[in-house]
């Protein structure tokens, strides 16, 4: 996978409500890219909704989440619409899993992103980066860690 | 990722069982929650089992966009704790979790003998919001990864009530 330092490959993908979302669309803010197997993981242990509580701690380091699997922008939009998600999924569906694989996160095996994290700066440079154990949801604490040292970083700039 | 609870537990929690106590088990639970619901049931097994060995906390961790009842019945239960019956509410609402709705609570809470005047107006303190909050983010910082998550002496168990009672029935043996 991506590490700490690469600049953050370009992408563009639709997302579950039919929008074109690209890298560039985040310049100037933190990025969090939550790579995931698959919608509809079980409610209570789903990575997707347990992120989604958290989006307003995320934006007190002026951080935005966007998850990426491998299902369709229509399979999004349900599990979106059935999970209340307020942020945006994309749909590394055409060519099948290109982005997962620029990330270095693909499973070819299963045919389905890994679960992993990225934390990519302002600038679009990743600034950490973690791969998370087959079928263990990680948990937000790496990221807030992650996004606190990029604010300490800049404070100190 | 990080397995270490952050912060170890205080004054600011609600524990059953004392400090005293060579097992310290914290769940991050919402009132919500199916598999809170079974854990419940667990845990007092648990309890049961191991006595005064046990020492339980519970903090509140609800994913409100799943669980709409889920803040509510944790505030239900934060301000019956003004009143000394926090333990009181979190059972009942565990064991009625179907029922969950914001008249239910206030049903639970008369059940309970609460003085309705200071439960209602407790109900609407920002403070109480304030607590709830604090736990959630004490969760994220964690590492809880959904609900419920423990933690067993101050780290991360990698699994569900079931299986900490396997494990501390073989740490026994």
């Amino acid at each position: 996978m991506l590490q700490k330092g690469t600049k953050a490959p370009e992408f563009e993908l639709s997302s579950g409500d039919g929008e074109n979302i690209s890298l560039q669309d985040f310049k100037g803010k933190n990025l969090i890219m939550a790579f995931y197997p698959a919608d509809w993981s079980p409610v209570c242990s789903d990575e997707m909704a347990l992120f989604n509580e958290m989006l307003k701690y995320f934006s007190k380091y002026e951080a935005v989440l966007v998850g990426v699997s491998v299902d369709s922008k229509w399979c999004h939009q349900a599990f979106s619409k059935s999970r209340n998600l307020h942020f945006p999924l994309l749909a590394d569906f055409e060519p099948k899993g290109e982005i997962s694989k620029k990330y270095g996160v693909y499973d070819e095996k299963e045919g389905t992103s890994d679960r992993a994290l990225f934390v990519i700066d302002k600038e679009g440079v990743i600034a950490w980066s973690y791969l998370s154990p087959v079928g263990t949801n990680p948990g937000a604490d790496g990221i807030l860690e992650a996004l606190e040292n990029l604010t300490s970083k800049n404070n100190y700039v | 990722m990080s397995s270490q609870l952050k912060p170890p537990v205080s004054q600011a929690d609600h524990e059953q069982g004392t400090a005293a106590a060579s097992i310290e088990i914290v769940e991050y639970g919402d009132f919500q929650c199916s598999y809170c619901g079974a854990a419940y049931l667990v845990i007092k097994k648990i309890q049961q089992v191991f006595g005064n060995q046990i020492r339980f906390v519970f903090r509140n961790f609800p994913l409100t966009e799943v669980h709409p009842q889920a803040t509510i019945a944790a505030t239900a239960a934060e301000a019956a704790a003004q009143q000394h019956k926090y333990w009181e509410m979190h059972d009942l609402i565990y064991e009625n979790q179907a029922e969950l709705n914001e008249g239910f609570l206030y049903q639970l809470a008369e059940q309970l003998g609460l003085e309705t005047t200071k439960f209602e107006k407790d109900m609407q303190d920002q403070s109480i919001q304030a607590k709830i909050e604090s736990d959630f983010e004490s969760g994220m910082r964690s590492g809880v990864s959904g609900t419920p998550t423990f933690f067993v002496n101050g780290e991360k168990f990698d699994g569900g009530a079931e299986d900490l009672f396997d494990m501390l029935k073989e740490n026994a043996a």
